[in-house]
């Protein structure tokens, strides 16, 4: 064999073992769950095989479901804007700061390491009824009984952000840093002022990373299901929750395939427009 | 006036983020049973209660072998393939990396679902087995999209002076390529212990019933109310989890420097 041949199939090669892992567990195993769907789940509890469209007609149809796809939704966007809000002046900081960025960069990924749930359950010791506010509100004598703050949709979404919003800093800040800062002192020096040299030359150019940001705090916060269990209220599930009552709760894995399917088209269209639009790069940039 | 605002708010965004961090830390030395406000005092009795819980020993130990595992699989795969995209011309490579990232796209409970699924399907049930191959498929595109950022960096004329200097192309590599990508193999490595260790969204799908891992243990004990011992555990982890990257970055850097010397 010539070298040339054994340089072009050397990369296949050292390829094979991943691409085969993502084939047989995630392709193969969604295409499976697409199957899985039209399948029924009979009274006695055993799988159906066979074309039935009663699970896509219960998953879409069931107002129940609806209604909390929808909240879940407005959960994600609710999220997703406070992050961009809060992360996007603090990105801006670390990018524009003289002080030192590798050390601003690291005190942020270091919650960005701390467990999920750890950091989830951590806000129980400050808004739960014997929580750290409550001590400081009676304390302080503003309250004469404990209040209940816990368990309803503002901690949700309080727990999601405080998970999500290195997400957004981080995506924010790799493309302010990209920005050549001389362009906003050449439009001050043409004559705008800061604040319109921001407006005009440096928040159009940090788009694409609030846009990388965005996404992945919607995406992340609409498929959780662990904050709502934690943080909210026995009426607080979101989509995900449905998804887990059904395979793991109920056993009813068909119309446990058609729920994570609704969910991944939702979730995966979004991906996919992003994709269109920005690519992948900037989202990349961000994770790496 | 708008640099001071900014700085403002970035600080109160770093409050937001650490406060209820140090506040697990706080309670978890609290002497008081209730693990509340307000402290009664210094102990370290929390931590004493943990070193004697089986429960949560045995979590341990299962999350340390299993997110050893992972990291030990995935950064072969990761590292193999990042070499193959990196280091040559491959056709269709865009297509390729976006397939072997498609495991981060997947929203992780569909992931889930899907696997236990087809898994059971193939009479593979709920299993450590099956927890390894779902830690395996979600941290592989982490581990591959850190190493390639750092392979970039590795210039391929090393290795070839080398093997024009008459090495094998394999002795090359290992004597070579490999020193050259240790600190990429070891950032990823890291990456994928701690997403694995982390991890509780796929890992209540996949584990078997009376297996926990830290996290699903800790979410377990979440259910009757949150505890001094919770707390502790909290500690603990926030400690491994912040320690653990931070002793590989010092490492990573060593050896980049001794290298460069």
């Amino acid at each position: 064999m010539g070298i040339e041949a054994r340089e072009r199939r050397q990369p296949w090669i050292l390829l094979a073992p991943a691409l085969t892992s993502v084939t047989l567990l995630l392709f193969v195993p969604l295409a499976f769950i697409v199957v899985y769907s039209f399948w029924l789940r009979t009274a006695t509890g055993a799988d159906q095989a066979g074309f039935y469209l009663d699970n896509w007609q219960e998953a879409l149809g069931d107002p129940f479901y609806r209604d909390i796809l929808l909240s879940t939704l407005r959960i994600a966007a609710i999220t997703t804007i406070v992050c961009a809000v809060m992360g996007y002046p603090a990105a801006y900081f670390i990018a524009r700061s003289r002080g030192n960025k590798a050390i601003l960069l690291l005190m942020l990924m270091l919650p960005f390491w701390i467990s999920y749930i750890i950091r989830t359950m951590s806000w129980i010791n400050i808004l739960g009824v014997s929580g750290a506010l409550n001590w400081l509100l009676q304390a302080t004598g503003i309250t004469g009984e404990p209040v209940q703050m816990l368990y309803n949709e503002t901690t949700v979404i309080l727990g999601l952000v405080h998970f999500l919003l290195p997400f957004m800093i981080l995506n924010v800040y790799v493309a302010l840093e990209g920005i050549d800062i001389s362009l906003e002192d050449a439009a001050c020096s043409l004559g705008s002022t800061r604040w319109q040299s921001f407006l005009e030359v440096t928040l159009p150019l940090s788009l694409p990373g609030l846009a990388a940001g965005g996404l992945l705090c919607f995406v992340l916060s609409a498929g959780t299901y662990i904050t709502p269990l934690v943080l909210g209220g026995p009426r607080d599930a979101m989509f995900a929750n449905l998804v887990f009552e059904a395979i793991i709760t109920q056993l009813n894995w068909p119309l446990g395939s058609a729920l994570s399917l609704m969910l991944l088209a939702i979730l995966g269209g979004l991906v996919l427009i992003y994709n269109h639009f920005l690519g992948m790069g900037q989202l990349m940039k961000g994770l790496g | 006036m708008g640099w001071f605002l900014i700085r403002g708010w970035a600080l109160l965004v770093y409050i937001f983020m650490f406060l209820p961090v140090a506040v697990v830390v706080l309670l978890s030395f609290n002497a008081s049973q209730f693990g509340s406000f307000p402290m009664t005092g210094f102990s370290v009795r929390w931590f004493i209660e943990l070193a004697g819980n089986d429960a949560i020993l045995r979590a341990f130990r299962t999350s340390l072998l299993l997110g050893s595992l992972t990291a030990l699989v995935s950064t072969t795969l990761g590292v193999l393939a990042s070499l193959a995209l990196i280091r040559y011309r491959v056709p269709g490579s865009n297509l390729i990396s976006t397939v072997l990232i498609a495991p981060i796209l997947v929203p992780e409970v569909v992931l889930a679902v899907a696997l236990l699924l087809f898994l059971n399907a193939l009479s593979i049930n709920k299993s450590f087995l099956l927890l390894l191959m779902g830690h395996v498929i979600f941290t592989m595109p982490f581990v591959i999209l850190v190493v390639q950022a750092r392979l970039v960096g590795i210039r391929r004329d090393y290795e070839e002076a080398a093997i024009s200097l008459g090495a094998h192309p394999v002795q090359a590599f290992f004597q070579i390529t490999l020193p050259l990508l240790a600190p990429a193999v070891f950032a990823g490595m890291l990456f994928a212990f701690t997403i694995s260790f982390d991890d509780i969204t796929g890992t209540l799908f996949w584990k078997p019933g009376g297996v926990e891992t830290v996290p699903t243990q800790i979410f377990a004990m979440l259910r009757n109310s949150i505890s001094p011992e919770i707390n502790a555990l909290g500690t603990v982890m926030i400690f491994l989890t912040v320690g653990l990257p931070l002793l590989g970055m010092a490492v990573a850097r060593r050896m980049a420097l001794q290298r460069g010397s």
